[in-house]
């Protein structure tokens, strides 16, 4: 397998993230397209009102998934380049959890890679959020 | 033997890791029925996972002191 590593960028930040850190690394002559998702917080969960959320990393295996899926984009949608950030701690109404960028030379391929590297990440990745709402909180995915 | 704990068996075990009497080596499965049976709590959370150095492991991996183990909740990142 090629190295991928210089088209590969991947980071957990407990500081705000920004969108144009992760346009700017996959921006290339080579493409044509670019693909970015940019996942937030919202108010309204299945009926409940949520104040905030709060995300815990197992950064360092967190880091090597991250990278297995972008390696992967890369390799089965013929990126070029890939930027995937996930933020930690707390997060409010309408910022920013995750950005995943994505750049190839036509556009089908920046879109399908995205979507491919989120559906994963979400699946795949040890990145836990704690939903608080007006009245308690709860691990999501883990309510009894 | 260290265990690492996240999300909500941090709640669990109260803490961000626990410390297993064994020395020997065990699987995965041996641990969970280890886990289950200390902390009745996690027999609601069947479909946790257990990482070794890394990555994850399946209920036939052996694990022993030396490695790097965590307990993963179902994760919900993004």
């Amino acid at each position: 397998m090629a190295d991928n590593n210089k088209n590969i960028d991947i980071q957990i930040l407990p500081g705000a993230l920004s969108i144009d850190d992760c346009y700017k690394f996959v921006l290339n002559e080579k493409c044509g397209g670019i693909n970015l998702f940019v996942g937030t917080v919202r108010r309204w969960n299945k009926g409940e009102e949520v104040t905030h959320l709060f995300f815990e990393a197992y950064v360092e295996m967190a880091i090597k998934e991250m990278k297995k899926i972008a390696s992967a984009a890369i390799e089965q949608f013929n990126l070029e380049k890939i930027s995937i950030h996930h933020r930690t701690g707390k997060v409010g109404l309408e910022e920013i959890a995750v950005i995943i960028a994505t750049s190839s030379k036509h556009r089908k391929a920046a879109i399908e890679a995205c979507e491919y590297a989120i559906d994963t990440l979400k699946k795949d990745v040890p990145i836990w959020k704690k939903e608080f709402l007006k009245d308690g909180s709860y691990w999501v995915n883990s309510r009894p | 033997m260290k265990v690492l704990c996240f999300g909500v068996a941090k709640d669990i075990v109260g803490g961000s890791e626990i410390i297993l009497n064994k020395e020997a080596v065990i699987t995965v499965a041996d641990l969970k029925i280890y886990l289950n049976k200390s902390y009745p709590e996690f027999l609601k959370y069947k479909n946790y996972m257990v990482a070794v150095n890394q990555a994850y492991a399946n209920d036939h991996a052996t694990i022993s002191s030396s490695d790097e183990i965590a307990i993963i909740p179902p994760v919900s990142g993004g």
